[in-house]
């Protein structure tokens, strides 16, 4: 989406596109790297697609601040309210279809019509887990029927901070497929987006700031995937990592890292994960704690 | 303070359990020396009377019962449901029977009171045995798909703090999803579980799908580390949770851990007082505070301070501490003379960083490992005990004035096991306890466990939850 060329019936004109300048996503805002640092990112064939930020170290501490102050307020809202703001997201991703599209078969290299297929599904996604901000609770807690006079109640609860390394080959259904079951119940969550093919995360984020999404809940950040990872992996104030766009060392380096504070991990699945399949609950409940409540029963 | 009333003593028997010189480990269904001949004895620690001698397990011994496990677990995971529910229902059933032998074995090898191992100990195991064996033949219903399959040889390594519960705790739900196990229990506790594998026996439990390995760390990180394992469960320190989550990083092992706390018992001033010291004891004495889960950090509301202290301070002078086989015993002994140095060392350090020490009046025996209940007060969220995990019956007292003080006072720590709330408030219960962060949050009462209900911690406390339909999970291939 770097370059259009307007007006393609006429002979005499023609317009020069206006290239989007891709930035991070912190906070709510869009801030370049701290670092000034930028990276070239391609089509599958080569082509210079745009300058992606190289986001540093700093990024990240600054991106988990973010999510950590997020925490309460989205953690704390009505599981309607969450609902509403992902089925928002997918409103905005709907209507920037073909923005959207164009991205993704650039990314990817695939035609129009395949790419396209992958953005309705991202959108489908949203939606899906848009519905389950209210019914995870349902699902995954309960009432236990223990031996003596005490109510006893499980619910999940969110985790806190989520640090997700989107995968690496599918640039958006992947990223939305990791990303929307860690928000849905309540965590906030800190990107590191494709590092081949960043733009679609990048773009996402703008949808993001405009669903009523508050600031901080979800922050993009784009650059070398083990670099970003390394102080995320590391970070205390991180509660839980999902590994799904690390390779096998990466991985195993970050779960080391993670046992500092005692992380949850998720462990990336194989390679050649099929995003398109139903996801099932597994995600959301990666990132959830059981909090079980007793109380005597008396009159 | 009110006078201490007399009473003559009354021990439990010791001739309902029979202790033999030494013990083997138990492997592919029968007992065996360890292969390096290694053993090590195991002491009483009221008495620091030898009990046994047993086993020490080395790497060609984790080899071995890693190898018998893999080899038992083709049959018995192919067993049906409900043929592995009627095994797990004859474990209970002879526990429910051995129980009075077991707590007195109990009693002797961990130094706790006979009240705790007869009324709380082995009533939970024997329960979390039944509750599990009816999950055998419904896990297709238990919310995990139509059709989870177990995973494999499951390395178990348990605390000695409830020897014979975190046995059941692991071994239950494992061979309920249709594991096997490998189980090592703690260093200074051994007996229950050799004893559990001569109820296995009796049950006539198929060789290899239960073993035990005897020995010391070494032997446990030999175990969680072997190739040859699925799973790995561990309760104990955080600071061991955290080397063996490095251990499995990378490998395809299912973890769950379940580590320390620095729970924190909330008292607002609308709680009935005598209920509110009750739980606080129940909280913080009970099993001589060598709970994971202990509500170790007292926080009363500033108007009514004086009024709890002072009530806690007239209960604790009626605890009688001494002989655990003795029925009127409430605190027994510390587990073990490094447990015991370890928490002399952080209470000296309390009174060294200002915090006001206080025990009651009451006479230690002379030998064996003991600990007097200690109160401090004056305490700071700083000092090392408001902030480290002490694992014995120390209780660091601390004020708030709003909810959101004690708030975010009971969620300063790295810890997130769990919390007391005391308060006739409903409204304000519930929203105490939607903001802590803790995995169990007992209101109005504490330390109550069940095999239905989950356990397990936030934070560094660890992963996973134990007990209840949740529990599953860290058994199955989900």
């Amino acid at each position: 989406m770097s370059e259009q060329s307007g007006n393609p019936g006429g002979a005499a004109r023609t317009r020069l596109g206006v290239a989007k300048t891709y930035k991070l996503f912190v906070g709510g805002k869009f801030p370049r790297s701290e670092s000034g640092r930028v990276y070239e990112v391609t089509d599958t064939r080569g082509n210079w697609l745009a300058n992606a930020p190289l986001g540093s170290r700093k990024d990240a501490r600054d991106a988990v601040v973010a999510a950590r102050k997020a925490f309460g307020p989205w953690s704390g809202a009505t599981a309607y309210n969450r609902g509403q703001i992902l089925y928002r997201i997918a409103e905005m991703l709907e209507g920037r279809r073909e923005q959207f599209t164009a991205e993704v078969a650039a990314a990817e290299g695939l035609s129009k019509a395949k790419a396209a297929a992958r953005v309705d599904a991202a959108i489908d996604r949203w939606v899906w887990y848009a519905g389950w901000s209210d019914k995870i609770t349902q699902v995954a807690g309960g009432a236990n029927p223990v031996a003596g006079p005490y109510f006893n109640l499980s619910t999940p609860e969110p985790t806190g901070v989520v640090a997700v390394l989107a995968p690496q080959e599918s640039s958006l259904l992947g990223l939305v497929s990791v990303l929307a079951p860690v928000i849905v119940g309540g965590n906030t969550a800190v990107v590191v987006a494709s590092e081949r093919a960043p733009l679609p995360a990048l773009s996402l984020a703008e949808v993001l700031a405009t669903s009523d999404l508050p600031g901080g809940v979800v922050n993009v950040l784009s650059g070398r995937t083990a670099e970003i990872a390394a102080p995320l992996a590391a970070h205390s104030d991180v509660n839980a990592i999902d590994l799904a766009g690390a390779d096998a060392d990466l991985a195993k380096e970050l779960e080391t890292a993670a046992a500092d504070n005692l992380k949850r991990v998720l462990r990336p699945a194989d390679a050649t994960s099929d995003w398109s399949a139903d996801p099932g609950v597994k995600r959301m409940l990666a990132f959830t704690e059981t909090k079980t409540v007793w109380h005597p029963v008396g009159v | 303070m009110s006078p201490m009333f007399e009473y003559a003593p009354a021990p439990e028997s010791r001739a309902v359990v029979d202790i033999a010189p030494s013990y083997g480990l138990f492997v592919d269904g029968e007992f065996r020396e360890a292969a390096g001949g290694k053993s090590f004895k195991t002491v009483s620690p009221s008495t620091e009377e030898v009990l046994a001698e047993v086993a020490h397990a080395g790497a060609e011994d984790v080899d071995a019962a890693v190898a018998a496990a893999r080899r038992a677990f083709a049959s018995w995971s192919a067993l049906p449901g409900a043929e592995r529910a009627k095994y797990l229902f004859r474990i209970a059933r002879i526990i429910q029977e051995r129980s009075r032998e077991l707590a007195v074995l109990e009693t002797l090898d961990n130094g706790k009171p006979i009240r705790e191992t007869r009324d709380a100990d082995l009533p939970l195991v024997a329960a979390h045995f039944f509750y599990h064996a009816g999950w055998a033949d419904k896990l297709a219903h238990a919310g995990y798909g139509p059709d989870p399959r177990p995973l494999g040889v499951a390395a178990q390594v348990i605390p000695w703090n409830f020897p014979l519960m975190m046995l059941a705790w692991k071994v239950a739900p494992a061979l309920a999803c249709g594991n096997t196990v490998v189980l090592k229990p703690a260093e200074t506790t051994p007996l229950s579980a050799l004893f559990f594998a001569d109820v296995c026996r009796q049950a006539g439990l198929p060789k290899g799908v239960v073993n035990i390995l005897t020995g010391d760390g070494s032997t446990g990180a030999a175990l969680v580390a072997h190739e040859g394992v699925d799973k790995v469960a561990f309760t104990g320190s955080t600071a061991v949770g955290k080397q063996i989550a490095r251990t499995v990083a990378g490998s395809a092992k299912k973890l769950t851990l379940e580590l320390g706390g620095k729970g924190a018992n909330i008292v607002f001033d609308d709680a009935p007082v005598d209920q509110a010291v009750e739980g606080i004891v129940n909280g913080i004495y009970f099993n001589q505070g060598q709970v994971c889960c202990a509500g170790s950090r007292l926080l009363v509301q500033e108007s009514v301070q004086d009024e709890l202290l002072e009530a806690l301070r007239r209960r604790l002078s009626t605890l009688r501490v001494g002989d655990p086989l003795d029925k009127n015993t409430d605190v027994g002994a510390i587990n073990s003379a490094e447990q015991l140095a370890r928490i002399t060392e952080l209470a000296d350090s309390g009174e060294a960083e200002g915090a006001e020490r206080w025990s009651p009046a009451c006479e230690l025996p002379e030998r064996g490992f003991w600990f007097a209940p200690t109160v401090f007060t004056n305490v700071t969220q700083a000092h090392r005990i408001a902030r480290e995990e002490i694992f014995g019956p120390v209780l660091s007292v601390l004020s708030f004035r709003t909810p959101d003080e004690a708030v975010a006072k009971a969620n300063n720590s790295q810890y997130g096991l769990s919390a007391g709330v005391w308060t006739e408030k409903g409204s304000r219960i519930l929203a105490m306890a939607g903001r802590l962060r803790a995995g169990v949050v007992w209101a109005n009462t504490f330390n109550k466990f069940d095999p239905t209900s989950p356990f397990g911690g936030y934070r560094e406390s660890g992963f996973g939850r134990e007990g209840g339909r949740h529990g599953l999970e860290a058994y199955l291939d989900v």
